[in-house]
């Protein structure tokens, strides 16, 4: 007793299929993109694809995880965060400055974070209390974060504290794999990874199961897909709003605190730019702009494709850095058009 | 079906001794400009199916928003179970027990339809969503809609009557001791119908209060125990579904402010053969919009005024809209003096000396936060484009002239459109048109919302455009005003044209009882 | 309509006024211009100096968002038509030749205004919303520029010609603020003479009606991109010739946070509709005249923080629901009505039904020859 269309039971799994994969093709795209930016690397210069130089995407660009990870939430809820680079350099910042101070690292580990997150509190709050655009508030907080950094130091700080530089050297084995070098001779290494990605993936994860599994985590979809239908509905919107950017605080701290570890220092003008990064990174990991739909495991994908382009450049010293901008922003040409496309069939349907 | 539900359904359960689950007292809301709605009373008996009935305005949505929590109250109170409540939100509404499925399908269409019926009180194992029991649980509310679908499929990739049936399984599974079904039929077909009217009937025998709201008068008179009929935000009275006509109900949804208007009558009131016919203007052949409205015939000629009557939501805005360019047609071809014309843009029509006064004067009419002057000129600007502008002089001038024709008040230029009332503002809206010297105006609604006065004038203004050689088609839901103004009407129901008459000493009862007439049984 | 706009122009003047006496406070020679070589010099010309580029900037993306836009890419395209002249003339073999400098500035701006055409299409066509549509030009347009440069630092500040844009005079004024000047008594008159500012305030109140009214939205929408990436690249060609290396990585660096700032603070709404380029030309002014204000009397290193400070009161005394809240005229907490009360007066629709009938105003004159001629 069917009253839709799709009255045939041999149909429906193919359609629940077809339905499935409908969802994830943007991410497929994504995919098969970096799967063809890794093979013309490979086929450039050697050892491009090697299992270290695999590895060392995510390891280089780690701290650009959580950054698009915050992102991701505050996206998927249809609003936008320009803060998160100037927020990243303040946890930087914040961390090298305390630890000159003798602050333990724990403490300032703690302190990084909390700044980060009562920093995006307080926009989210401006944002859902007071209709404020999400552009222009976090905006604001981008003047105010990079203007902080600025306050407490004008120069970089370098970190001697013993733990931030254990993690920032430690090398975790994966496996031992064979590499071939330029003369053709082959020999085993141990292909490692960093702290700092362990800390990123572990991120990925907790973000998947919130975003995916918690009641808060499908309200924020539910408020991106449409924010009337969703208070109609009785979900607290604007509980979930100030969530998001407080996660994207949370985030850019984190975010501050691996690019502390990886630098060993605390710069207050790193960062510049990397809000569009983190964009980038979501939009070519297939979320969509307007909110409602996307994955997080889309916005690794996503930095995994910005690492292969700056790859591009260590790998060809002579190429030109503006070459990697001009590839980046035309991968989000492509994505924001195949988005508009894709919406405006669904449309006509 | 319509007899014949009719005498199994059970009879009304309200009695005199039962208290009313809900009860809402002089009511009222304001909007900037105007009454939305003014100390109207209501009441919700348990067991009962209660239709709210009235046309376009009269306060029908405005009256559910008060008591779902989505606007908050003027004046009057609102009880529940005996006890005042002021709801601050809709999910405070929701946790009093109060379940509403809106007019449009106010779900997300980017989640699965588990999650849309479930989102907000998930099932859960561990503290995360346990989406297997999800999916089983939305599978048993789903069947009880009789809707065979995968629970696990998004919401997007169902049609809109789908949609509709989830947000309907999800008001229905909430346990809700009022159910609030505001137009949940629209886009229904027959047999989706009738399951929801059994799931309806289902929740009323279980002692639920059902608020229901529709436009399809079969629906009404099979499902609703007792109709409360609303006009203007004005409660004009409740009665048992069983003892109300059609007609009666029909009357006075529309209203039958005759009297006030008798002494105009005189002057526009029309015989068919008076008209001076200029010949066929435009003609449109099986023009019709897959979903909006079916394939129609219309000829107008010069110097004609054709009315369009029809209740809200029969495709009477639908059809000039494609006339109009606002919207594309997919099937026939429009004639305009003969050549067939494509009309793909409001730029095209007007191109081609058809102007179109929408029915939303704010959202689709005038830019509220320029001048009068501005809005006046707009369209004639348009037409120039923008590199040659009217000189200001002859901007003042041109408003001036429409200002005192048009008795625009306050007479001031300068002053924002916003700010004026909705009579004057549809007159900045007519001089706009006017200015354009149009060869068709179509005038959607213009009288509605405005004051006696103003509707007057703009009546006569109808008549003697017509009398100038203009072709005119008015719409407007009173239909002693369609019979008083138009030398032929159009009578449109279920987004269909179902007639055209001539208007010789046409009554207004004879298009009542066309729009009446129950729709056509389908085999 | 001038008094409406005057009562615009209240705060944005008032704050400009504060900000002047404060570093007149802080030093005392602020107010100070001083003739050397038949040339102005002092504070005050420095801060319309260093303003220019902003207020070029700000009147374009003062048009973009009237139409419910905003253009993310200025800063980039300052970049790409800034670098192209430098290297121009940096590998040009005669740096003193004057068609050298014209063809630098000529072949910029047009680079400048194709990639406003760019941003035109993706917003007017393909229907991208301009925040996203304008990003792409933002990230990629800086990396055209190093492109341009070869990832070299330029120093073209040697040539007489091209120096003149940005750091030269003419008869005793900074050639950038006559530049400035020209550009803005020109959008005046675009916006004010023609129709253009009237249709762009339409599509940016209400899109829908303007359509119904027969306005061809994209193609103001394309106008409004194109004017605002040749005022960009205006900028990007004076801030290269005033600076002595043109580095494509922060050339015009952050100028279009400073010029939504500008337009913000001149009380032209985020949301589009009507816009005020007095209000954007004291925008301007404000943000430089702080700018001086916080290096001299604060530190140079906390103009950020209070940048963040202004853009916060600002949108908090122009979001409606800040001012209720703090107001406290809150007539119920739970006001959630979208419309809110307005106190404007209104008339009664009519007078007493006594006016005598209405007959169509018959019309002469050019327009309605206009018409016909058109309909014909």
């Amino acid at each position: 007793m069917s009253t839709t269309a799709d009255t045939h039971p041999g149909r429906r799994p193919l359609s629940r299929v077809l339905g499935r994969l409908g969802g994830y093709s943007q991410v497929a795209t994504t995919v098969v993109l970096l799967a063809i930016m890794l093979t013309v690397g490979a086929t450039l210069y050697q050892n491009f694809t090697s299992p270290q130089a695999l590895v060392d995407l995510l390891g280089k660009n780690a701290f650009l995880i959580p950054l698009a990870v915050g992102m991701t939430f505050v996206i998927l809820s249809g609003g936008i965060d320009l803060s998160v680079g100037a927020v990243m350099a303040l946890g930087s910042v914040i961390a090298a400055t305390l630890l000159q101070q003798g602050w333990s690292a724990p403490a300032v580990i703690v302190a990084v974070l909390l700044t980060g997150t009562v920093l995006g509190t307080l926009v989210g709050t401006v944002i859902s209390k007071f209709e404020i655009q999400p552009f222009i508030a976090t905006l604001a907080a981008m003047f105010l974060a990079r203007g902080l950094c600025l306050v407490i130091t004008d120069r970089s700080i370098t970190i001697k504290d013993a733990l931030f530089r254990k993690v920032n050297l430690a090398h975790l084995n994966l496996f031992e794999a064979q590499v071939t070098n330029v003369r053709g001779r082959t020999r085993t290494v141990d292909v490692y990874t960093t702290p700092s990605v362990l800390i990123a993936l572990g991120l990925v994860l907790v973000a998947f199961a919130v975003l995916h599994y918690t009641h808060f985590g499908r309200t924020v979809y539910a408020v991106g897909g449409s924010e009337p239908s969703a208070s109609l509905m009785g979900l607290a919107v604007d509980r979930t709003k100030v969530m998001v950017y407080a996660i994207s605080g949370f985030c850019a701290g984190l975010s501050g605190l691996l690019f502390s570890f990886y630098t060993a220092s605390g710069d207050p003008v790193a960062g510049i730019g990397y809000e569009l990064n983190a964009i980038a990174a979501v939009v070519i990991g297939g979320t969509l702009l307007s909110g409602g739909a996307g994955y997080v495991f889309g916005s690794v994908l996503g930095v995994l494709t910005l690492g292969t382009i700056y790859a591009y450049k260590e790998f060809d010293g002579n190429l030109n850095t503006g070459w990697t901008r001009i590839l980046i922003g035309g991968l989000v040409l492509f994505f924001i058009v195949l988005q508009r496309v894709i919406a405006s069939r669904r449309w006509a349907r | 079906m319509g007899p014949e539900a009719l005498s199994t359904a059970p009879p009304p359960a309200a009695q005199p001794d039962v208290d009313p689950i809900v009860e809402m007292s002089g009511i009222s809301i304001s909007f900037p400009g105007i009454k939305a709605l003014d100390e109207v009373s209501f009441r919700l008996f348990p067991g009962e199916v209660h239709s709210l009935m009235g046309e376009n305005g009269a306060g029908k949505s405005t009256l559910i928003k008060a008591l779902t929590g989505v606007y908050s109250i003027d004046g009057g109170s609102i009880s529940l179970d005996g006890h005042a409540v002021e709801f601050t939100s809709p999910a405070h509404a929701q946790r009093a027990g109060i379940a509403t499925v809106y007019q449009e399908v106010n779900l997300v269409t980017n989640l699965s339809v588990a999650e849309n019926i479930f989102l907000g009180r998930e099932p859960r194992r561990l503290g995360l969503i346990d989406f297997r029991k999800m999916r089983t649980d939305a599978k048993r509310v789903l069947r009880t809609l009789n809707l065979d679908i995968d629970p696990s499929s998004l919401l997007s990739t169902h049609s809109i009557a789908v949609q509709q049936l989830v947000a309907i399984a999800r008001a229905v599974d909430v346990r809700a001791r009022v159910l609030v079904l505001d137009e949940p039929t629209s886009s229904l077909d027959q047999r989706e119908v009738e399951e929801l009217f059994g799931v309806i009937r289902r929740v009323r025998g279980q002692g639920v209060a059902v608020l229901f709201v529709s436009h399809f008068l079969d629906q009404v008179y099979e499902i609703s125990d007792r109709i409360t009929v609303l006009r203007n935000g004005r409660l004009v009275g409740e009665h048992p579904a069983a003892e109300l006509p059609r007609l009666d109900l029909i009357s006075a949804m529309i209203g039958k402010d005759l009297a006030a208007l008798e002494a105009l009558e005189e002057g526009t009131k029309r015989e068919a053969t008076e008209r001076v016919d200029g010949g066929a203007l435009v003609t449109a052949t099986q023009v019709g919009r897959k979903g909006t409205i079916e394939p129609f015939d219309l000829e107008i000629h010069r110097g004609e005024v054709l009315g369009l009557a029809g209740l809200l939501g029969s495709g009477r805005t639908e059809l000039v809209r494609l006339l109009a360019g606002a919207d594309r047609h997919d099937q026939g071809e429009v004639r305009f003096d003969g050549n067939v014309v494509k009309l793909r843009s409001p730029r095209e029509a007007l191109d081609r000396g058809i102007a179109f006064a929408s029915e939303n004067r704010k959202t689709e009419g005038l830019i509220g936060d320029l001048s009068v002057r501005a809005n006046i000129v707009l369209a004639l600007q348009a037409a120039r484009g923008w590199v040659r502008q009217i000189p200001r002089n002859q901007q003042d001038e041109i408003a001036d002239r429409y200002i005192k024709a048009l008795d625009i008040r306050p007479p001031n230029p300068n002053q924002l459109v916003r700010n004026l009332s909705g009579g004057n503002q549809q007159k900045v809206l007519l001089g706009r048109w006017l200015l354009l010297e149009p060869k068709l105006l179509i005038l959607d609604e213009p009288t509605r919302g405005i004051d006696i006065g103003a509707k007057a004038q703009i009546q006569k203004l109808v008549a003697t455009l017509a009398e100038e050689g203009l072709a005119v088609i008015f719409i407007s839901a009173e239909l002693e005003e369609v019979v008083r103004l138009s030398h032929q009407v159009g009578v449109l129901r279920d987004r269909r044209k179902v007639a055209q008459l001539t208007n010789d000493n046409l009554a207004v009862e004879d298009i009542l009882e066309i729009i009446a007439a129950e729709a056509e049984k389908s085999p | 309509m001038s008094k409406l706009t005057s009562q615009r122009l209240v705060w944005p003047v008032a704050v400009l006024v504060a900000l002047l006496v404060a570093n007149l406070m802080a030093n005392h020679s602020f107010l100070s211009i001083t003739l050397q070589d038949g040339n102005l010099f002092g504070p005050l010309v420095d801060i319309l100096r260093r303003a220019a580029p902003i207020v070029l900037v700000a009147l374009g993306m003062s048009l973009v968002i009237a139409t419910r836009g905003i253009d993310l890419s200025v800063g980039a395209v300052a970049a790409i038509s800034g670098s192209w002249a430098s290297m121009h003339i940096v590998s040009s073999s005669d740096r003193t030749s004057v068609g050298v400098v014209l063809v630098a500035v000529v072949v910029a701006l047009v680079m400048a205004v194709v990639a406003g055409l760019f941003n035109g299409l993706l917003v007017s066509v393909l229907g991208i919303q301009p925040i996203v549509a304008t990003l792409v030009l933002m990230t990629a347009g800086r990396g055209l520029a190093q492109v341009i440069t070869n990832e070299k630092i330029l120093y073209p500040d040697n040539t007489p010609g091209y120096k003149l844009i940005g750091g030269g005079y003419l008869i005793g004024v900074p050639f950038s603020i006559l530049v400035a000047g020209a550009i803005f008594a020109l959008t005046a008159a675009l916006t004010r003479q023609t129709a253009l500012g009237t249709l762009i305030e339409s599509v940016g109140v209400n899109p829908e009606a303007s359509r119904l009214a027969g306005i061809r939205a994209t193609r103001i929408i394309l106008v409004v991109y194109v004017f605002s990436g040749f005022c960009a690249g205006l900028a990007g060609l004076m801030l290269t010739s005033n600076s002595t290396s043109a580095d494509p990585n922060s050339i015009g660096l952050f100028i279009e946070l400073d010029a939504i700032l500008a337009v913000v603070i001149g009380g032209t709404s985020l949301t589009g509709g009507r816009f005020s380029l007095w209000g954007t030309l004291i925008g301007a002014f404000i943000i430089e005249t702080m700018n001086s204000f916080v290096v001299i009397a604060i530190s140079p290193r906390s103009t950020d923080v209070f940048k963040a400070g202004v853009v916060v009161v600002v949108c908090l005394l122009q979001s409606p629901k800040a001012r209720r809240w703090f107001g406290g005229v809150v007539r119920r907490p739970t006001g959630r009505r979208t419309p809110p009360p307005t106190v404007s007066p209104t008339a009664p629709d009519t007078a007493p039904l006594s006016v005598p009938a209405i007959s169509v105003p018959a019309l002469d004159g050019d327009h309605t020859q206009d018409l016909e001629t058109r309909t014909s």
